[in-house]
């Protein structure tokens, strides 16, 4: 009896499996079928490969390739994870380690900012940067994350921090160190793990952003790989669907290639502060 | 703060250090304040990103809901027009209601069957004693990439009239629609995007269901306590704080959705208003008529929305989340 169930658990968790992996096997094959096989064709397997989708696609938009959007896409996702983590570290460590007037409130002025939804800032954002003469240029993007903005990183760094035995700090005082090098020598050092989860949710965060990056980057030459995608959906003809998948598949491979290399980072970050994917 | 009880183990406790001796006062209050100084010295980037990015915008967004801002004149056409706005907002704009309604029936309905799905797979996995390391990764990937714009647009792909999904119901003999672009069923293939990303919300009620001790569940045995009774005496209430963490998170997250529903709906939030959630409504006034003004009226409505619903949650949290430890 217990036997069968365990069978039935095991099927019915492949069962969610296919489900759940159906829609990302089914892009990979559609992006090599052909446009009539596209619609026709629910095999996730394409009858004839089709490569001619991927060239397409990438110079579907007139004037400017996808290896453009790509760069922009990549120089602000990697702008974006060298700030963040810098910036939040160092406000982790203040909250973590460190006794200051008013530590508390700040503590949870900063979990407050946490629920703040986007969608409240992005206007008055707009306002100022465009005041500052930054729009269709990637410096709202990058500039604010040096400001250490993204509270989540710096909950999840605070949570690891506090792991960190204290009787490391005590012994570098000992001997002489100040908090600047306390922080240098033993906080930093061991805070790696955290740092590399830190990264890879920056990259994968700031990789699949739209809504900040539409905002802010109207013009084609400037758009990031997401917002170029969106222009597939204007002309939805049956024709672009191969390309459409194709850049689409292009677009999920570097957050794909993070989660077959970092998975346990991953599952660790998300456990240790709830961070969302 | 609830925030942490995710599936942290109690945070270390400081060892009591002995009184310092007369002597040493001096030196010590020197230290201290050093490390006062220190502390504001290493928390200067937040302090001045809370000043500049947060805290000055939501001001100027207060300030801006009360005129008639519209970013493209210069400032000294600028006109304080007291509650216009949010008059306007209530009574002669029908796309808000809309809006609102359209974000309601989609919290209501996809967060509570996404976090069924994810607690429900949760204890099909915990059972599990092999693989489980593997299948928690391959459920979590969707919560990785469902929000971009790529899974949008193979939802769109998979889901308008000659997509994958039709291709399989005429299998069963059913005929399927367009169903992107029929107003009765955009939205419910927006939950299902939602509800595919059952992954993230899974490993943390994992990771709260490895923390249950087993001596529970081994005490209900010998009382004769049935399955379905453990699970109801024992798993819930043990998992109630994971439960709570899950919700309001989900809650606030998913009524911020935006990207899917604008990618989907080619920015317009239709067919007919069908996908029109309250972030597409923002982004239109502000972003597509340039109304900053009218727009940030609907933001700071958000904004207080999203506040009593957080406040709803913790006030009613303490009648059904059970917390062991006595700790919070």
């Amino acid at each position: 009896m217990a036997r069968v169930r365990g069978w039935v658990r095991v099927l019915a968790l492949l069962g969610v499996l296919a489900i759940v992996l159906y829609p990302l096997i089914w892009v990979l094959g559609s992006s090599l079928k052909s446009p009539t096989e596209v619609t026709s064709n629910l095999s996730v397997w394409p009858e004839e490969l089709t490569w001619s989708n991927y060239s397409d696609g990438w110079s579907y938009i007139p004037g400017v390739s996808f290896a453009r959007f790509f760069g922009n896409s990549l120089l602000i996702s990697l702008a974006t994870v060298v700030a963040n983590a810098a910036s939040c570290l160092v406000t982790a460590y203040a909250f973590a380690r460190l006794r200051f007037w008013g530590r508390k409130g700040y503590f949870a002025l900063m979990i407050a900012t946490l629920l703040l939804p986007g969608h409240v800032l992005i206007v008055p954002q707009y306002v100022l940067f465009s005041e500052f003469g930054w729009i269709d240029t990637p410096l709202p993007l990058i500039l604010p994350k040096l400001l250490a903005t993204e509270a989540f990183f710096i909950f999840l760094m605070v949570q690891f921090m506090r792991g960190i035995p204290r009787e490391l700090d005590d012994a570098a005082k000992i001997d002489g160190c100040d908090p600047y090098r306390t922080f240098w020598h033993v906080i930093l050092p061991l805070s790696r793990p955290a740092l590399i989860t830190t990264a890879i949710f920056s990259f994968i965060w700031t990789w699949n952003d739209f809504f900040t990056q539409l905002v802010y980057l109207p013009s084609v030459p400037s758009y990031t790989v997401p917002v170029a995608l969106r222009l597939f959906i204007d002309s939805s003809g049956q024709t672009s669907i191969g390309p459409m998948l194709a850049m689409s598949v292009l677009s999920l491979l570097p957050v794909f290639l993070f989660f077959l290399g970092f998975q346990r980072f991953l599952v660790q970050g998300i456990n240790t502060s709830g961070l969302k994917g | 703060m609830a925030l942490t009880t995710a599936s942290r183990p109690a945070l270390p406790v400081p060892a009591a250090t002995p009184p310092p001796a007369r002597g040493r006062r001096k030196k010590n209050y020197a230290a201290r304040r050093s490390e006062g100084l220190a502390g504001y010295v290493f928390l200067s980037p937040w302090l001045i990103g809370l000043m500049a990015i947060t805290a000055f915008p939501m001001l100027l967004s207060l300030y801006l809901s009360f005129t008639n801002y519209d970013v493209l004149s210069s400032w000294e056409f600028v006109e304080w027009v007291g509650f216009d706005n949010y008059e306007k907002i209530f009574t002669l704009d029908p796309t808000f209601w809309q809006s609102v309604r359209v974000t309601l029936t989609f919290g209501l309905i996809a967060i509570p069957l996404k976090l069924v799905a994810s607690l429900g797979v949760a204890l099909l996995l915990n059972r599990e004693r092999r693989g489980v390391g593997l299948f928690r990764s391959m459920f979590y990937l969707p919560s990785l990439l469902g929000g971009s714009v790529a899974l949008a647009l193979v939802w769109v792909a998979m889901f308008n009239g000659e997509g994958a999904f039709n291709a399989g119901l005429s299998i069963f003999g059913i005929e399927g629609k367009n169903w992107i672009n029929d107003p009765d069923w955009a939205l419910a293939t927006l939950m299902v995007l939602t509800i595919w990303q059952f992954g993230a919300p899974m490993v943390i009620f994992l990771a709260g269901l490895k923390q249950v001790p087993t001596e529970l569940y081994e005490a209900a045995q010998v009382d004769g306590a049935s399955k379905y009774k453990q699970f109801f005496h024992i798993t819930l209430p043990m998992l109630s704080p994971v439960i709570f963490f899950n919700l309001l998170l989900e809650t606030i997250n998913g009524f911020q959705g935006f990207t899917s529903a604008f990618v989907i709906s080619n920015g317009t939030g239709g067919p007919l208003g069908a996908t029109k959630l309250y972030t597409l409504h923002i982004y239109d006034k502000a972003f597509t008529d340039f109304e900053m003004g009218y727009a940030s009226a609907l933001a700071w409505i958000f904004l207080a929305a999203i506040g009593l619903i957080t406040i709803v949650f913790f006030s009613t949290g303490k009648f059904w989340v059970h917390y062991s430890d006595g700790e919070n």
